[in-house]
């Protein structure tokens, strides 16, 4: 039945704007979370997301059927990355974490950028809050068939 | 003097369901609007409903003896029966999902399914009402 795999696909849409809102909020908080080492300074982290299809998991990998229609089974994090971008070095020699040069490593996070993420991943999740209400109507409009 | 349950159904039945499955097509859609290279994809309905209709499509059908052989010749732009939907402006990360044409024919199609289930209703209301004898 198709009308509940919209629960599975509008759900795997809302995990995995969960999952950028969580490492959107990683990075704001650790925005200015310095240290001395620029390899152990913190870095802005991204999830990678990627279709899946349906055909894909039952072990037929193309589905050329004309009755039986792969709608794919949503999105899925494949996993979490930490941005390439230079770390920001500032001249502050007075902090307790500046090196030898007087130089401290703040995190490579853009806030601004994570804002707009903030925004686009908090939209996505209520659009797809929309869609599992409106498959809940429609599922339940089924149930009173004949009444 | 049967009845004929399937044929006093009719169109109805495969509308509907052909309908959820449309449902399931968007909500991918939707639900994969922030994946990079995804392709959004809707289905033909006139074609796909005929063909539940048991009628002659214009395209010639091809015996199959297997799940995975295909009915139908295939096209480059169609893959299990969807076809993939033209971008009206490119993105630079290949997603072609546009949230708010796919917000709008979901709430279209939810409409039209809504229409569909109460041709079904008023059906399944006039057996009730023949067998009642009211």
């Amino acid at each position: 039945m198709s009308l509940m795999n919209i629960f599975d696909i509008a759900g795997s849409g809302m995990s995995a704007q969960t999952i950028r809102l969580n490492t959107t909020s990683s990075n704001i908080a650790n925005a200015e979370s310095v240290s001395s080492n620029t390899d152990e300074t913190y870095r802005a982290r991204q999830p990678i997301f990627k279709a899946q299809l349906e055909s894909a998991m039952s072990g037929h990998p193309f589905n050329f059927s004309a009755t039986q229609l792969d709608a794919g089974s949503g999105v899925k994090v494949q996993g979490v990355v930490e941005s390439d971008a230079p770390l920001q070095m500032r001249y502050e020699p007075h902090h307790p974490m500046a090196d030898e040069e007087g130089y401290v490593a703040y995190p490579n996070v853009n806030v601004v950028e994570e804002m707009a993420n903030m925004i686009s991943a908090s939209r996505s999740y209520q659009t797809n809050v929309d869609v599992m209400s409106a498959a809940k109507q429609m599922m339940q409009q089924v149930l009173s068939i004949g009444r | 003097m049967a009845i004929s349950i399937d044929k006093h159904f009719g169109i109805h039945q495969h509308a509907l369901e052909l309908r959820s499955q449309r449902a399931s097509v968007l909500a991918n859609n939707i639900a994969n609007a922030d994946t990079p290279g995804y392709k959004a994809r809707d289905l033909d309905f006139q074609s796909m409903l005929q063909a539940r209709m048991g009628e002659p499509s214009d395209k010639l059908t091809l015996k199959t003896s297997n799940q995975s052989h295909t009915s139908t010749l295939l096209q480059a732009d169609t893959i299990s029966g969807l076809k993939f939907r033209n971008p009206s402006q490119p993105a630079i990360d290949g997603n072609t999902v546009d949230a708010q044409v796919e917000k709008t024919e979901f709430a279209r199609n939810t409409m039209e399914y809504q229409a569909a289930f109460e041709f079904l209703n008023g059906k399944v209301k006039s057996l009730l009402s023949a067998i009642r004898g009211e």
